[in-house]
């Protein structure tokens, strides 16, 4: 991709500082971009060209006026819908919120506007980040840039698919159980999943309060840590948020692009790989781990015997907790109101929420409702939460044995749109290999690690321990710069240009 | 059979087939300046929904965040109870749906209350001291106000339509909860009061809490049962607890003695006459003095309970909490017998000043120079019949125990007179300023000049030369006719005993 939208975020702030650009041409341009190809993509759900604009004039002032910015002062960002911002609507993917427009912003949107990243719109996700292909959403799926007729990936699509197709070269996506990691892999762009309270989730609609995590999306290893390196920290209004500072992550992917991984141990998690992984998907992975060892890291293999009831665990404590979160959604305070009539304000919020809700939410309030009520608690969540302990004791085993672990991102490429609507449980399959690290609180990492035999792109996910999410970035950058050697460029030169397909 | 139908049995009839059982849930509202889980300020009676933020409005993507101030007062009432700190505790999730939940579940606690296995001695009024033992004290946030509009009384039933202030949502509670009490017979409804009022004075001598009842900062819901009265030199303790009901809206300590009379009338006649008491959650009503049925208990709600995710377990320091410990004040039964003592009352005067709340204004005003007598004679006879009157409580008078001391100040000096003290205190209540500001802009004070009496007795003797006659004849006791007619010219403002004596020594007479 050629001209400003083509540069990956680095490549902007440098020449943005260097005041070959400014950031109403950068922002404009991504605009244009948007005006072009989002009718195809449809990664956006809301976009703000005026605020945008706006806030792009005011970093070129500010700069102009000598002052010293932040590193990505005036780069454009999207914004998942989930997070809240002032004076912006915002929907979560749901019609239950159609039309709302939040009194204030979240945490992570607050620092973005401090650190002048001009807010391009609010992406397309699944109703209430439930999904994993952003058909859920109630405003229409989101199309996968290598192939318009293939899922984005889920939950959030919208901000995958914006980078994939230039529309922004940063985007916010949320992860509970691979939302942010498994439309990385899918489109061929990198998602982190920080660890639990290291990005605050204040002004986060919450779907699992104990799973949910905002992180950073870009198109390379770097750019994702320097947009972690904004949002990370210690929040007040978040009790949930880490008190310690955040490790040194842009350094470790600078460190990691050199190359070099001597010393480094890398766990392949037996649990994640094997039967009901694509065989494209088998290779890629084989072949990065060829690159790693490569590039003196030591690998070797690491049971997690837990892992195969993570899935199991994860649809009980997910659907509990948004079950509860999900009732404030009742038309009396903000959001859709459908009043049939009959006078009381059971039925309103009844009808509110037949008509506001699409059916996956509804399965999920239905099923956590079950998990919590009186004689079933115990069964259910209460067994849930001690799979959930059994699988953070094997990330503390494995973590003794190795500084990551690693596996493919998910286990087949992206599947057509529609292809597994009507089976909930084949779409809940697909997080297999990224809900450990939610249940655990570790962060986690999707890189492209090239494309299959279908020709789509294919996800590395990197683990580490709590606290250590700069292993991810050092051994990210290093696979990225080996890959990226062998293949002579980025994987998404190889995307197709949206303004020559004809839709 | 409806509500208006409900058969009673007669309360001592009741107690002699039925042995009662109670418990009560009470809910203290703390006087923080902010609310639970927000910045909030907790100002009572503020402009509807002008105390809200996204927190406590429950708006999406809104996270709370513990009040450490709150989480203070809460240990340190669990302390005073008697209560065991629990080294970690957590919040937890009563999900239920209803307009005044915004974000429809309550913080609460659940399985792990900050407080537990406490108990709480209870003086009742002949000094008899009953233990109550308190299973748990646990935090939550209040909800906010429904208000119905259209209806008659306010009440839903009729109401056009129903507005909700967030104002109330989400400031601290702290619920008390007793195990049941048993074998108190007779002196259930006295014992349930007690217990009441003296966490009601707990409470406000630890300064936790306004607990001002009519303002539901105080609140209580009464849990009662009956079971079976057992023959002389049988176990009581074998027979099971009945069935209860919880009764809800007692909002007075009378409420609390009435409403109980009453279920213990209401479920005797149900069990005497072969039926059996639904366990279920009923409404006191303050003015039929009834309680009507709410939602049964066998198709209550399931609040499907679950630790809140979004916030971590307390767990407060073995150290810090011995320093709250250290911060308990002396317990409101030791100060009550010390202060009787030190003012000379009577077991009757003692209890009329505590149950009137009036022993802390009394304190101030002998502080502030008067007698305990006297101290007493004024907050218990003209200011609390003005608060009777007005329906509010003594302590919101527009009058301080410094001022009521300057008046007895004045009286005693002879600068009023009761008569006039009595206007003094008027002008007082009425804003007019203190005591000494109100003699002088009211022109109030004892006419004691013998010159200006002498001139207004020359009058009556004129306008009433009979009375005058038979004085002269040496008839003293009509001298009291002038006196009358001096005090009525001076309106009042003359001294009664002084005018008598320049009367009769007109006419030569001994006073």
């Amino acid at each position: 991709m050629s001209g400003l939208i083509g540069r990956t975020a680095v490549e902007l702030a440098q020449a943005l500082a260097n005041r070959e650009v400014s950031s109403r041409e950068a922002t404009q341009a991504h605009l244009d971009r948007i005006a072009a190809v989002d009718g195809s993509v449809h990664a956006f759900l809301h976009v703000d060209a005026e605020g945008a604009l706006a806030a792009a004039d005011a970093v070129d002032a500010r700069r102009a006026a000598g002052e010293q910015l932040p590193t990505l002062a005036g780069v454009p960002v999207a914004v998942k819908d989930v997070l809240v911002t002032q004076g912006l609507p915002t929907t979560a993917g749901s019609r239950i919120l159609q039309g709302w427009v939040p009194p204030y912003d979240a945490t992570v949107v607050r620092k973005l506007r401090a650190a002048g990243l001009p807010i391009l719109g609010k992406t397309n996700m699944d109703e209430f980040a439930m999904g994993s292909s952003t058909e859920h959403s109630a405003y229409g799926p989101t199309h996968n840039p290598w192939d318009l007729d293939r899922i984005p990936g889920g939950s959030g699509g919208g901000s995958a698919a914006a980078l994939a197709s230039y529309q922004a070269p940063l985007s916010i996506g949320s992860d509970t159980g691979g939302s942010i990691r498994q439309p990385a892999a899918v489109t061929g762009t990198v998602g982190v999943k920080p660890t639990y309270g290291g990005v605050s989730r204040y002004g986060v609609i919450a779907l699992a309060s104990s799973l949910d995590q905002v992180g950073p999306c870009a198109r390379t290893v770097l750019d994702t840590a320097l947009l972690h390196e904004v949002i990370g920290g210690h929040d007040p209004a978040d009790s949930t948020s880490l008190a310690e500072p955040m490790p040194d992550i842009v350094g470790a992917a600078r460190l990691g692009a050199t190359g070099d991984l001597t010393g480094v141990r890398i766990g392949v998690v037996r649990e994640l790989s094997g039967e009901g992984y694509q065989d494209g998907v088998r290779t890629r992975f084989e072949e990065s781990l060829d690159l790693l060892r490569a590039s003196g890291a030591e690998i070797v293999e690491v049971s997690c015997p837990n892992f195969p009831y993570a899935l199991a665990a994860y649809y009980l404590i997910l659907p509990s907790e948004a079950s509860s979160n999900l009732a404030r959604f009742d038309a009396m305070r903000y959001g859709l109101r459908v009043d049939d009539g009959a006078g009381t304000v059971e039925r309103v919020m009844g009808a509110t929420r037949a008509v506001g809700f699409g059916d996956e939410v509804k399965r999920r309030i239905i099923l956590g409702t079950y998990a919590l009520s009186a004689g079933y608690y115990d069964a259910y969540y209460g067994s849930a939460q001690k799979v959930r302990t059994l699988i953070q004791r094997d990330f503390d085993a494995a973590f003794t044995q190795v500084d990551v672990l690693v596996s493919p991102t998910a286990p087949t490429t992206a599947f057509r749109l529609g292809e597994k609507l009507d089976d909930p449980l084949a779409m809940y399959l697909n997080d297999v290999a990224t809900i450990p690290a939610n249940l655990a609180g570790v962060p986690g990492m999707s890189l492209p690690a090239g494309l299959a035999e279908d020709g789509l792109p294919v996800g590395f996910q990197i683990l580490a321990p709590a606290r250590a999410d700069d292993r991810l970035y050092l051994v990210g950058a290093a696979l990225e710069t080996a890959l990226e050697s062998r293949w002579g460029g980025p994987l998404l030169s190889r995307v197709p240009n949206l303004t020559e397909v004809a839709r | 059979m409806s509500n208006h139908e409900v058969e009673l049995m007669d309360f001592d009839q009741a107690l002699e087939q039925f042995d009662p059982a109670f418990g009560i849930e009470v809910h203290v509202e703390l006087n923080t300046n902010t609310k639970m889980f927000c910045g909030c300020p907790t100002d009572f009676g503020a402009e509807p929904n002008s105390q809200v933020c996204p927190v406590c409005l429950g708006l999406p993507g809104a996270l709370p965040v513990v009040n450490a101030k709150a989480i203070e007062s809460a240990i340190r009432l669990g302390l005073a109870l008697n209560c065991s700190i629990a080294p970690s505790s957590r919040f937890a999730r009563k999900n239920y749906f209803y307009p005044d939940v915004p974000k429809d579940y309550q913080i609460s606690q659940y399985d792990e209350p900050i407080a537990f296995d406490g108990y709480l001695d209870v003086e009742l009024d002949d000094g008899t001291v009953v233990r109550v033992e308190i299973e748990r004290a646990h935090m939550e946030e209040d909800a906010g106000k429904n208000v119905h509009v259209g209806g008659a009384t306010g009440r839903i039933q009729g109401a056009e339509y129903s507005l909700v202030d967030y104002n109330r949502g989400g400031i601290p509670l702290v619920e008390i909860v007793t195990r049941p009490v048993l074998g108190m017979g007779a002196r259930t409804p006295e014992v349930a009061r007690a217990y009441v009022a003296t966490v009601r004075d707990l409470a406000k001598a630890l300064g936790i809490s306004d607990v001002r009842m009519e303002q539901g900062s105080l609140r209580a819901d009464v849990n009662l049962s009956l079971r079976r009265k057992v023959a002389d030199g049988e176990d009581q303790n074998a027979v099971p607890l009945g069935k209860r009901s919880e009764t809800k809206n007692v909002n007075s300590l009378r409420a609390v003695e009435r409403s109980i009379r009453h279920e213990v009338g209401r479920q005797a006649a149900l069990l005497a006459s072969g039926g059996s008491v639904t366990q279920e959650t009923r409404h006191w009503h303050e003015d039929t003095a009834m309680t009507t049925p709410g939602r049964s208990k066998e198709e209550a709600e399931d609040y499907r309970y679950f630790p809140e995710p979004d916030l971590l377990p307390v767990a407060p320091s073995k150290e810090w909490i011995e320093e709250l410990r250290a911060t308990l004040p002396e317990s409101p039964a030791l100060r009550r017998h010390r202060l009787q003592e030190s003012w000379g009352y009577s077991d009757l005067e003692m209890r009329d000043v505590v149950n009137a709340a009036a022993a802390e204004l009394i304190e101030a005003t002998v502080a502030a120079g008067a007698t305990p007598a006297s101290a007493r004679k004024w907050w218990m006879g003209e200011l609390a019949r003005t608060a009777n009157n007005d329906g509010v409580e003594l302590a919101d008078l527009a009058v301080t125990p410094d001022q009521v001391a300057e008046l007895q100040g004045l009286v005693d000096s002879g600068r009023v007179n009761d008569q006039l003290a009595r206007q003094v205190i008027e002008g007082v209540l009425a804003g007019e300023g203190s005591p000494g500001e109100v003699v002088a802009a009211r022109g109030l004070e004892v006419v004691s000049d013998d010159g200006a009496l002498l001139a207004a007795i020359d009058e009556a003797l004129t306008a009433q030369p009979d009375v005058a006659a038979k004085i002269r004849d040496g008839k003293a006791q009509a001298a009291g006719a002038i006196v009358g007619a001096v005090m009525k010219a001076t309106r009042g403002q003359a001294d009664a005993a002084r005018v008598r004596e320049l009367v009769l020594k007109q006419f030569g007479l001994e006073g």
